[in-house]
């Protein structure tokens, strides 16, 4: 396997830099023109920007810099860990009849992949592929909605990139299944990896993805996720991330949409485990009618640490955008919430609304959120909100004054909190999963 | 031996020095339906709380026996499991909470404290459509959330309802008819009358006589200041409609 390990005498940012340099020709292997010519621009822009420090107001609460300033290896070739369908089996979803790809690594795995058949145009592949496949249509599209001038992670990902997912699906066209990635990581090294996904929908496209992300090692690993998608004029993407990948891993996950007149974008993702997780969702609404829709709910356990850092650009009038979080934070758990909705100069009749809820189970729990309004325009209805605290003591004591115990009532009660965001699930089956994941987690509790 | 014996209790609010109750006896035997009466802020309420287990009272002096066991020595849980239930008189709502989950549950733990087999899902929806007819209560409530969205008429119905379900040997009903219209007053009286038993006590605490129309009263008692301050039949009752509660009032005054 070809890979680099990282020269940890050196500050973090150099390390990337030289890596960088030393295996310029490798990493251009194989890829596009139009992902290779961003390379150097951003390698460039991440030596200017540095590793994101807690000085920062949008790194405040999360101090990342010390999660990546840390031993790993960049993996720089395809490398195919020996596993096979039963590796892979506990982390299916039950009855989610889908088309599937599976990345190890972020490198997309033919033989446990099960594309089935696609309608007619659309393509499931891997990024590299796409990049030779479908030049035009990642010429189009990559690099075009995750910025990185201002976002060095974004900028640390686009100069290493080297494969990912691709979805293309053409106008018109319908895909009935759910395409599923299933993202592993399995490795006896610490890692950092970087996969980049890009997904594109044309104009009345309507399309499923669901992304699941799991690990099958205890290694250190810290993934830099950018994803990319376009939402073209009518259509309707509905993009899930379940984030499960252990205690031992860490990532910054960076969804960045945008989309056209009339179409609807909905993100949900649910955390489960991880040690940092960072989350930088970014919905741009470049059309007239657009509906965006941001969901996440966070299970908080031990210390892990999650941040959704959310943006809704608003930049042409008639549009609506809906964003809930929810957390339920145990142990020493940490939420970070930061919401910002801007409306640009003469986006008139937009309608954006926002809401963060946290329930906060134990003294060491703690929780730090934030909206911003950057508005620009006077005929806007704009609400945020945010709630902590703890169970309600009412409605414990409605349930036990049934027969059920304070146990099992507190989990109901939980429960209850995490559906509203379960509900927002269109897919029955990934909604059933969810529901039981939570489930099993809360039945843990107050033990 | 009575269903439930309360003796000289005395009830306060923890760390805020008030007092609420002072002195409530009262004792109720199995089959019988006893109304208390009193104006608003008189105890009531603290009354039927204490005897669920909410735990932000606390008892200062005095003792509940029920079944001739110490009442105050169990949690809200364990009281439910030994046949107590209150129909409270603010429902709450419990969005994502199912009704038929929430109750399913509530019904199996009750059956477990009785030694009676769990109701499996089938069997319990059965049951369960059959109490929501007995109680004229509509079906389609029960596919939603606990009260979530519920008219004040539909929560004080669901108490009821859940009354029928639960199948207690004490009912304490918390002003389950205030706020009602004619036809939900009616349905909740009808309701009650259908559940009164020969093992079965009820302790309705009202505000107004009017219910006892519907559900005519073994016992009438009347609270005032956290006492139980006169003692009667149903016609006491009707004597409080025509005086107000001014009356007793001043003779309980006269007699201190
Ligand atoms: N948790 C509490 N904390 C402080 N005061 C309370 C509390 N509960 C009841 N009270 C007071 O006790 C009195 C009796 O209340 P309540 O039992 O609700 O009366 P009722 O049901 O007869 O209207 C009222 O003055 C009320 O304000
Ligand atoms: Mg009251």
């Amino acid at each position: 396997m070809s890979t680099t390990a990282l020269d940890t005498s050196v500050r973090p940012e150099d390390r990337f830099i030289s890596a960088f340099e030393v295996n310029h020709g490798e990493a251009l292997n194989g890829t596009n023109a139009s992902i290779s010519k961003q390379r150097t621009d951003a390698i460039e822009r991440f030596a200017e920007l540095g590793i994101p420090t807690n000085n920062l107001e949008a790194w405040k609460y999360t101090d990342i810099s010390s999660v990546i300033d840390r031993p790993y290896t960049l993996p720089l070739a395809p490398e195919r860990p020996s596993l096979d369908t039963d590796d892979i089996a506990p982390f299916l979803i039950d009855d989610l009849d889908a088309h599937r790809v599976v990345l190890i690594n972020g490198r997309v795995d033919e033989v446990l992949s099960d594309i089935g058949d696609l309608p007619d145009g659309v393509v499931v592949s891997s990024l590299a592929q796409a990049g030779s496949t479908h030049p035009d249509v990642v010429e189009e599209h990559y690099g075009k909605y995750a910025d990185f001038e201002d976002e060095a992670l974004t900028a640390l990902n686009t100069a290493f990139v080297q494969d990912g997912a691709f979805v293309y699906v053409p106008s018109g066209t319908v895909v009935e299944k759910p395409i599923f990635f299933l993202h592993l990581t399995a490795t006896e090294q610490d890692l950092l990896l970087q996969p980049r996904h890009l997904f594109v929908a044309e104009d009345g496209a309507i399309a499923r993805i669901v992304e699941a992300q799991h690990s099958l090692s205890d290694a250190q690993t810290f993934t830099n996720t950018v994803s990319e998608s376009f939402v073209g004029e009518k259509a309707n993407l509905e993009h899930y991330l379940i984030q499960d990948q252990g205690p031992s891993a860490s990532q910054v996950h960076t969804r960045a949409a945008q989309q056209k007149d009339d179409s609807v974008y909905t993100t949900i993702s649910a955390t489960f485990t991880g040690e940092v997780v960072r989350n930088n969702v970014t919905i741009e609404a470049d059309g007239s009618f657009c509906e965006s829709n941001f969901y996440g709910l966070v299970v908080g356990k031990d210390d892990m640490h999650v941040d959704n850092h959310t943006f809704m650009g608003h930049v042409q009038p008639d549009c609506s955008s809906n964003e809930l979080y929810k957390h339920v934070l145990n142990d020493e758990s940490t939420g970070v919430f930061n919401g910002k909705v801007f409306v640009s100069r003469g986006s008139q009749r937009i309608d954006a609304y926002q809401q963060n809820d946290t329930l906060v189970l134990t003294k060491d729990a703690e929780i730090y959120t934030k909206p911003e309004l950057e508005i620009y325009a006077d005929d806007v209805v704009c609400s945020h909100g945010a709630t902590t605290g703890q169970i309600d003591e009412e409605s414990l004591f409605y349930l036990r004054s049934r027969g059920l115990s304070k146990r099992r009532a507190r989990i109901l009660m939980l429960q209850a909190f995490a559906q509203e965001v379960i509900d927002e699930i269109q897919l029955d089956s990934l909604e059933e999963h969810v529901a039981e994941r939570v489930r099993t987690r809360f039945s843990s509790y107050f033990a | 031996m009575a269903l439930l014996e309360i003796k000289n209790l005395h009830v306060g609010v923890e760390d805020e020095d008030i007092k609420i109750l002072n002195g409530v006896d009262l004792t109720l035997d199995t089959g019988d339906l006893h109304a208390i009466m009193g104006p608003n802020g008189s105890g009531k309420s603290t009354l039927a709380a204490v005897l669920a287990g909410r735990e932000e009272y606390e008892v200062l002096d005095g003792e509940i026996l029920y079944d001739g066991e110490d009442l105050l020595e169990l949690e809200p849980e364990e009281r439910a499991e030994a046949g107590v239930f209150l129909a409270f008189q603010y429902p709450v709502e419990l969005p994502g909470v199912s009704m038929t989950n929430f109750l399913k549950e509530a019904v199996n733990s009750v059956r477990e404290a009785r030694g009676q087999d769990e109701l499996g899902s089938a069997d319990f929806l059965q049951y369960m459509r059959e109490r929501a007819d007995m109680m004229g209560l509509n079906a389609d409530l029960t596919k939603r959330s606990v009260n979530e969205g519920f008219s004040g008429g539909e929560k004080k119905r669901n108490e009821i309802f859940q009354l029928a379900m639960l199948e207690p040997k004490l009912a304490i009903l918390d002003e389950t008819d205030s706020g009602l219209d004619i036809d939900a007053l009616k349905n909740v009286a009808d309701g009650v009358n259908k559940l009164r038993s020969e093992d079965r006590g009820f302790l309705i605490i009202t505000h107004y006589q009017r219910i006892l129309d519907y559900i005519v009263p073994d016992h009438v008692h009347v609270m005032l200041d956290g006492k139980i301050v006169r003692t009667g039949d149903k016609d006491l009752a009707l004597e409080l409609e025509e005086h107000g509660y001014d009356w007793v009032r001043e003779e309980a005054a006269a007699a201190a």
